[in-house]
């Protein structure tokens, strides 16, 4: 009875003085990490639209989008966030688009879990590069093999699956925002 | 001294005891990841063994692996937390891979192997010997897939231009062929 006790009681206060260092550290390292995610996106917005200078946050439904203008107060385009299942994790986005939606000005990953090498490669310039002005009036398809036409994206050697996954999570979003749009 | 010693070489974790195959194998894709895991591995191996070789005489025998895990499962968590916050960069291109390390046999293999049995002293020098030892070897193999898969080292060119990289190499595959021919170089030298 007593050994019971003893086991239980050391157990229980490793993991009382752990459970209790981490919440130290983490609230230690939340703001700076929240932080860092805003940043991402904010400088994703730079890189995929560097001619906005102003950029308001418009809530439509629930939903943000951001709405990018010029020096002259023109519309230029706007930017959104497209989230999808990739291979091992939330695959986590943003999209700047044409003020018709009709092409894009390219894609930024901001969040993802996914292979380092392989999948984590959707992040890199010759994947991405790929979305710049892209036709995208026409759900855009993934190809393995041949040189890709208009409207089409060629998928990582090794990571069809993270490839397929930016794609498809792409062409829902625009589907989205593009009707949320037009009803607002 | 001798403790630091023998994780260098004569007991290399990754090469001679093959124990943490599971990151060996999966981030070095590259120099620069291999360093990163390598350095996340140090931290974490050096804090657990002071832990548990601290506590050693009053952890009881029948719960000392779950005490093990917790503590390591805890210094992984705050490394995580760490490069989140201080470098996103390596944090995304470490992905799942940093969690991992709380299963890493290399970590609980010495906890369970050496710091329980051992002096606070001993046991930090076998950590940091082990840490850097493994830390080389993922140098190692992430530079000679990186220099082929990619043709370059550290993200610098070094290949001629013309250079096909072979695919392979960064691939899967590629850490086992060059994982297979370290090991037997190895062997080789210690004959």
């Amino acid at each position: 009875m007593k050994e019971v006790v003893r086991i239980t009681s050391v157990l229980t206060l490793v993991c009382l003085i752990c459970a209790l260092l981490l919440s130290v550290v983490y609230g230690l390292a939340n703001k700076k990490i929240e932080i860092n995610k805003e940043k991402r996106v904010e400088d994703a917005l730079t890189i995929l639209a560097p001619e906005a200078i102003n950029v308001e946050e418009i809530t439509l439904e629930g939903e943000t989008i951001y709405e990018l203008f010029d020096q002259e107060k023109n519309l230029i385009g706007y930017g959104f966030i497209a989230s999808g299942q990739g291979y091992q994790g939330k695959i986590k986005m943003l999209v700047v688009a044409d003020p018709t939606l009709e092409h894009l000005s390219g894609i930024e990953i901001v969040e993802s879990l996914e292979t380092p090498g392989l999948g984590a490669k959707i992040q890199k310039a010759p994947f991405k590069d790929q979305f710049k002005n892209l036709s995208v009036t026409k759900s855009i398809t993934c190809i393995k093999n041949d040189l890709p036409k208009a409207g089409q994206i060629k998928a990582i050697t090794g990571a069809t699956v993270s490839s397929r996954a930016v794609v498809n999570t792409l062409n829902k979003r625009i589907k989205k925002i593009r009707e949320l749009l037009k009803r607002n | 001294m001798k403790n630091f010693i023998k994780g260098l070489w004569k007991d290399h974790p990754v090469f001679r005891q093959l124990l943490g195959m599971c990151p060996a194998l999966a981030v070095t894709t590259s120099s620069m990841n291999g360093i990163s895991m390598g350095l996340a591995v140090i931290f974490v191996l050096f804090f657990s063994s002071l832990v548990v070789s601290l506590i050693k005489k009053i952890v009881p025998h029948q719960v000392r692996i779950a005490v093990y895990t917790v503590i390591i499962a805890t210094f992984v968590t705050i490394v995580d937390l760490f490069l989140k916050a201080q470098f996103p960069e390596i944090s995304r291109s470490l992905g799942p891979y940093i969690p991992l390390i709380i299963v890493n046999c290399i970590i609980l293999g010495r906890c369970e192997a050496f710091a329980s049995k051992n002096t606070v002293r001993s046991s930090l020098r076998d950590a940091l010997g082990m840490g850097v030892g493994f830390t080389w070897g993922l140098f190692i193999l992430g530079s000679i897939r990186e220099i082929f898969g990619a043709g370059s080292i550290l993200g610098i060119r070094i290949m001629p231009v013309n250079y096909n990289p072979l695919i392979i190499m960064i691939l899967p595959a590629g850490a086992f062929l060059v994982l297979g021919l370290l090991v037997a170089v190895m062997n080789k030298i210690e004959e």
